[in-house]
């Protein structure tokens, strides 16, 4: 940042210490500008940006107290500094009070207006850089990936804004494969814990003791192979979020250790006995039908209740196909760009294919999906054949197709498989060629 | 051809300008003349201060400059002073005409130390320059040992030296 990029505004009624002042600076290649009056600088504020106003007490008309509760109402982050004559010392030390960054009795030592000036521009400086800095950091911090226009993920999204800014327990409910995690990170993402991680623990990859280790942490020689100290994961998470995935497949003993840690914020580690306090925001997730468990006697209800404060159920991909294409989309430019591909469009034959599917692996499934055409597709467009489902596609879910229009759409979609060779798709759909071709020809189909 | 007039304010005659002469020619590459100009110093002193208003000073040595004055440096005994600082050791229009410097706080006696006749011209040759450089559009250097170095206290002024840094040179096409 050059001194050029610093603005300083002087707000003095005495025009020989404006001058002064404004002389002084511009020596250093600050930018420099004077006003006579509150009212003057206030609409030099509206004008134009400043960093520093160094601002006299003692002025007819609004005084230098108000017009400093003034400035920091347009921008708390701009240095105010006092001109005080000896007199009125008092009045300064309520304005440092205020939020002013220094104040400086008339005349001051050369020496000491320097010093001073340099530690403001420095302390300006690093207001800025730091608002910059949380800036870059929110962007590539929350997370971009929740795609869609559809009523229902819209009404997702109103509810994670809704509940983000508190610390209130949230638990997501959706079937495998719908996001979870990033409604979570979105969740963390815009909450006042962002700036601190978020740990995740998927409590269904790991046994009731291990995963006690992993949560909790232990002391050296807890266990056999316990040879070091571990911090477990909640200590990980102070002052932020832990997402504990899969929440419903944790066994009994956990559930009652959880228990207590939710209420008292409060555990000890494996082979330990001292407590250890925490402060974390939960956030769980599960696919498992939780309020069934808990009539099964399988699941705790006093921690259902304490997990459950705040839900949120994802819809399966099914039920929001109008985002189908969005998402496509969404993830053939994040691919092209890892793959270094310039593949910029998908064939409507492609998207009507992934509207027709039923998508059981839901996004993540559509997503592998799209990556795997990626890498198959020649050109810049994604085309049919570039696609392959772990699942035969359901080209019929409505179920109210004629017989005509899926046997159109299976022969379409194997004559894509095949690269569009005959023999091939015959061979796959166990006709004969002559009756492809008589079929291509009935529903004017591309080979 | 237009010089740079180097005007005694009301100084000592004992007070030689010779080296100060050579060094702002060298420096600047234009010729000098030294001059007096009529400064009313008295109406410019401030009695509750105790000090003389550097930019009144100013103010009257650019009132009426000769015709072939490129810039105007006037060098006083007096302390000067502008109004929101104690002290200046000088004062300079920034790309301007006029400049002005005093050797109040320049000499060893005013801190209390055995008058060093050679320190105090050397000291008041670096302060010339540096206003001067003013007037040339130059602003304070970084450069520590440059004479356009920023200095607030006397031993500033004795850290640094009296010609400009090839920075500076270069932004006021001097080679």
């Amino acid at each position: 940042m050059k001194p050029s990029d610093m603005g300083i505004l002087i707000v003095d009624d005495e025009a020989s210490v404006r001058d002064a002042l404004r002389k002084w600076f511009m020596l250093d290649g600050y930018r420099v500008d004077t006003a006579e009056d509150a009212s003057r600088a206030l609409q030099m504020l509206q004008d134009d940006s400043w960093d520093i106003v160094l601002l006299d007490i003692k002025m007819p008309g609004m005084d230098g107290l108000e017009l400093q509760r003034r400035i920091k109402q347009i921008d708390k982050d701009i240095i105010t500094i006092i001109i005080t004559a000896f007199a009125s010392v008092d009045t300064s030390i309520q304005a440092m009070k205020e939020g002013a960054f220094d104040y400086i009795i008339k005349p001051v030592d050369p020496d000491d207006m320097s010093h001073l000036i340099r530690n403001a521009v420095q302390q300006r400086r690093l207001l800025t850089e730091n608002l910059k800095l949380r800036q870059q950091l929110e962007e590539v911090s929350v997370p971009d990936e929740i795609v869609g226009e559809s009523p229902a993920i819209k009404q997702v999204m109103a509810r994670v804004a809704t509940v983000a800014q508190t610390d209130s327990t949230v638990m997501i409910r959706g079937e495998s494969g719908t996001g979870k995690e990033l409604i979570a990170l979105a969740i963390h993402s815009h909450s006042n814990r962002r700036y601190f991680p978020m740990i995740t623990i998927n409590c269904g990859a790991y046994t009731e003791g291990l995963l006690e280790s992993e949560l909790f942490g232990h002391e050296k020689g807890a266990f056999t192979g316990a040879m070091y100290r571990r911090r477990g994961k909640l200590e990980m998470a102070d002052k932020g979020t832990i997402f504990l995935d899969e929440i419903g497949n944790i066994g009994k003993k956990m559930q009652m250790d959880l228990l207590r840690v939710i209420e008292s914020r409060q555990f000890t580690r494996l082979g330990g006995d001292k407590e250890v306090s925490v402060d974390f925001r939960i956030v769980s997730a599960t696919n498992r039908d939780l309020e069934m468990a808990v009539k099964d006697g399988s699941f705790r209800e006093d921690l259902y209740y304490r997990l459950n404060v705040f839900s949120i159920n994802l819809p399966p991909l099914r039920e929001r196909k109008s985002d189908i294409s969005l998402i496509a989309r969404f993830f053939m430019k994040k691919y092209s760009r890892s793959m270094n591909k310039n593949v910029t469009d998908i064939s409507p034959e492609t998207l009507d294919m992934l509207m027709k599917y039923n998508w059981p692996g839901n996004i993540r499934e559509l997503r592998n999906v799209i990556e795997r055409a990626m890498v198959s597709v020649q050109g810049s467009r994604i085309e049919t054949g570039d696609l392959s489902f772990p699942f035969q596609p359901s080209l019929a879910p409505s179920g109210d197709e004629d017989l005509e229009t899926v046997e159109k759409n299976h022969i379409k979609h194997i004559l894509a498989r095949s690269g569009g060779k005959v023999a091939q798709a015959a061979a796959i759909l166990g006709i004969s060629r002559l009756t492809l071709y008589n079929k291509i020809e009935k529903y004017k189909l591309k080979k | 051809m237009s010089y740079i007039y180097l005007v005694p304010i009301h100084l000592h005659r004992s007070v030689n300008l010779e080296e100060l002469t050579r060094c702002v020619e060298n420096t600047f590459g234009v010729r000098t003349k030294t001059r007096s100009f009529k400064i009313d110093l008295p109406g410019t002193y401030d009695p509750i201060r105790k000090q003389y208003n550097s930019s009144l000073i100013l103010r009257q040595l650019i009132a009426y400059p000769p015709v072939d004055a490129c810039k105007i440096l006037g060098i006083t005994a007096v302390d000067l002073f502008i109004p929101i600082l104690t002290y200046v050791f000088g004062e300079a229009q920034l790309d301007g005409i006029g400049a002005v410097v005093s050797l109040h706080r320049l000499q060893n006696q005013f801190y209390g130390l055995p008058e060093n006749h050679t320190l105090m011209k050397d000291r008041l040759i670096k302060e010339a320059v540096h206003e001067l450089g003013h007037t040339f559009g130059l602003l304070h250097c970084t450069n520590p040992g440059c004479a356009l170095n920023a200095s607030t206290y006397v031993e500033n002024i004795d850290q640094k030296s009296h010609e400009l840094c090839i920075d500076c040179r270069e932004a006021i096409g001097l080679r």
